[in-house]
């Protein structure tokens, strides 16, 4: 048998002794709320009333022609409430927080969409909400800060370590171990000390139960292959869970390759050969780190796949080889985000895009009787400084300036 | 000689017993080394020496940058073990080395209990290893005689204190209050039923740490606790009033 907050030989709970009565008191409430049907319904009329679930699954008819393989499906975790998949996990744990009697929130975030849809929650369920976001990721995702302010949350700019996602986790825990007592710490992917993995993934799986459904209805049959971004994994995990059972269908987990993997700048934990074994932020996974094992400084144009660690449970079910990994650099991102754009009318995440690459390299490898379903976890225009920044964008470049100037006067 | 027994024997001649921390490599190894000459010469009882680690959850803003300050400048843990070296053969007072798990797991977590009994440390403090990941450590804690000091929080039940006690040996690290290293603590009412908690919870000696920075702070614990722990603190001192005023400050304490 493995031990709790196992899966195979990752995950586990390296907390400090202050945190043992709090993580206590959550694997109660979270064991007692999975048990409970009335929970989980809560949960999805919560969702299909405040988000837009189940989102739809768009069939990509256009750059299915394009490549001419196999049927491309994405499922549009794009249209949640604040454009991403996070809302997915935040809301779960909403419901969570008010059945503790809490009365604080805190969350970490890199690209700043968890902050985001942290910041809602906390206003919907009248929280007070505090977010730790990296200064690098504060002055990439400024308008994701800007919304988190305006929903009422403090944004606390973390200058520590390489001032991105990791840090900003660090920096929550040091909140929460100094108040504990009515703080419920939102972890937004699937990492960190257990229960966070399984809650969020648990949350995230309404994701793969929904794309299941759908595409069985729309296309006929299972797809060959579902492709999904992994900063922590909490995506992937959220669509793979629909389809795990059912061998045929190839798993493709996608890392941010950044500038190459042989460049060292990038973030791609199991898909190269820079990552492993270790013990930080609470859980045991594949890091990437020198050989001290001190934490590497990560690079990707998606700020939300620029993390050092993986899920435990994606890392296991690599190690099961259940999982395949790949990784798409920064350029291809960007090819494959404006082939999107213009065939579909579609604006995925960076973060997302990620996903598109790889399938994209493989749908020609299938034929069209096949499909493959990309999870797209987030929308892109929220993105629009980073994406008109990486494109060199011209006439946005003289918008900003006549901007500045405006503002400077 | 175990810690228990050394810290026994050294409060028969005092009240209190002085444990400072240093973060080997902040602002440098030379530092380090007339630091801890000064602290020695002023009569602190034991010294804890952190190996830096690049995510160090539990600790506050000071002493995490000076442990990102220290691996920056390139401090390796091959270093710390060899200054360590010099350390325990230079000084006649017990060193622990404190530090997060994954330091151990890199260098390999039997290895790492090898050569720290070789050089002559005495226990470990890992404030990110509870016993219910500890079974490998605590295990060849046993086996190479490394006393592995177990930490008590505020938040800890009489009944965890007691299950945490049956894991560790040297002495009990009594967190003084919530929070991480560096602000200051109120000795409040709540605190002397926590203290109270730790008694009750094990025969081991006591050292209360976090937040302790002055005379009356530990004449505070005079009475409470066997050892004061002084962590942050220095590294204020030596920043702000430079190396030399370190062993004043630490004569001035007791
Ligand atoms: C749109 C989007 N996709 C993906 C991610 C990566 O997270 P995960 O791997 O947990 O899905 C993020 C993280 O911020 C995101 O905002």
């Amino acid at each position: 048998m493995t031990k709790t907050g196992y899966y195979g030989n990752w995950g586990g709970a390296f907390i400090p002794e202050v945190l043992y009565e709090t993580f206590r008191e959550l694997n109660t409430a979270f064991e007692q709320a999975k048990k409970e049907p009335a929970f989980w319904q809560e949960y999805t009329d919560l969702m299909s009333t405040y988000s837009c679930r189940p989102t739809p699954l768009t069939h990509a008819e256009n750059l299915s022609r394009h490549f001419g393989g196999a049927q491309i499906y994405i499922k549009r975790e794009d249209l949640n409430h604040t454009g991403a998949h996070k809302a997915n996990n935040v809301m779960g744990q909403g419901l969570l927080v008010k059945r503790m009697g809490k009365k604080r929130v805190i969350a970490e975030t890199g690209a700043g969409q968890h902050g985001v849809a942290t910041a809602t929650m906390a206003a919907k369920f009248g929280f007070d909400c505090t977010i730790y976001m990296g200064e690098e990721d504060v002055m990439r995702q400024r308008p994701n800060v800007f919304w988190m302010e305006k929903l009422g949350a403090t944004v606390v700019p973390v200058t520590s370590g390489s001032k991105t996602l990791k840090d900003a986790i660090n920096e929550a825990f040091r909140d929460w171990v100094t108040d504990m007592d009515d703080t419920h710490y939102v972890m937004g992917t699937v990492c960190g000390p257990h229960p966070f993995p399984e809650m969020v993934a648990w949350f995230q799986s309404i994701i793969g139960m929904e794309a299941r459904k759908q595409i069985l209805s729309q296309f006929g049959s299972l797809p060959s292959r579902v492709f999904a971004c992994v900063g922590g994994g909490s995506n992937a995990m959220g669509v793979f869970q629909g389809f795990l059972d059912d061998a045929d269908v190839e798993l493709v987990g996608v890392e941010a390759g950044g500038k190459g993997l042989e460049s060292g700048q990038h973030a791609s934990r199991l898909a190269g050969k820079d990552g492993s074994a270790g013990v930080a932020q609470g859980y045991k996974t594949m890091f990437l780190q020198d050989g001290d094992g001190q934490m590497c400084d990560t690079h990707s144009v998606a700020a939300g796949l620029d993390y050092v660690g993986v899920s435990p449970i994606l890392t296991d079910l690599w190690e099961k080889r259940r999982v395949r990994f790949a990784a798409a650099t920064d350029s291809e991102v960007m090819d494959a985000l404006e082939l999107t754009m213009k065939k579909e009318g579609i604006i995925p995440a960076l973060e997302s895009t990620h996903a598109f690459v790889q399938a994209f390299k493989e749908a020609g490898q299938l034929n069209e009787k096949q499909a493959i379903l990309i999870n797209m976890s987030g929308r892109g225009d929220k993105d629009i400084f980073t994406i008109a920044n990486a494109f060199d964008d011209p006439s946005w470049k003289e918008f900003i300036i006549g901007k500045g100037a405006e503002y400077a006067a | 000689m175990q810690l228990e027994e050394y810290i026994k024997k050294t409060r028969a001649d005092k009240n209190i017993l002085l444990m400072t921390h240093i973060v080997l490599g902040y602002t440098s190894l030379e530092v380090n080394r007339e630091v801890i000459r000064q602290m020695v010469e002023n009569g602190v009882d034991l010294i804890e020496m952190q190996i830096p680690f690049s995510e160090p959850m539990a600790d506050g803003p000071v002493i995490v940058k000076a442990n990102q300050e220290a691996i920056e400048t390139g401090t390796k843990v091959r270093q710390c073990f060899d200054f360590a070296a010099e350390m325990t053969a230079a000084h006649d007072i017990p060193f622990l080395f404190m530090t997060y798990y994954n330091i151990l797991y890199q260098y390999g977590v039997e290895q790492f209990f090898k050569d720290s009994k070789k050089i002559g440390i005495k226990g470990f403090i890992i404030p990110d290893l509870p016993p219910e990941e500890g079974e490998e450590f605590f295990r060849l804690s046993r086996e190479y005689g490394i006393d592995p000091i177990m930490i008590y929080a505020p938040t800890s039940t009489e009944e965890r204190m007691k299950y945490l006690a049956g894991y560790g040996s040297g002495f009990i690290y009594c967190v003084a209050r919530k929070g991480v290293t560096g602000k200051q603590t109120d000795f409040d009412k709540d605190f002397g039923s926590y203290m109270k908690r730790c008694r009750n919870s094990t025969t081991m000696p006591l050292a209360v740490g976090f937040g302790i920075s002055s005379r009356e702070d530990v004449e505070t614990l005079v009475g409470i606790a066997d050892i004061a722990v002084i962590g942050t603190k220095t590294i204020k001192v030596v920043e702000e009033e430079g190396i030399d005023a370190v062993g004043s400050f630490i004569s001035s304490l007791r």
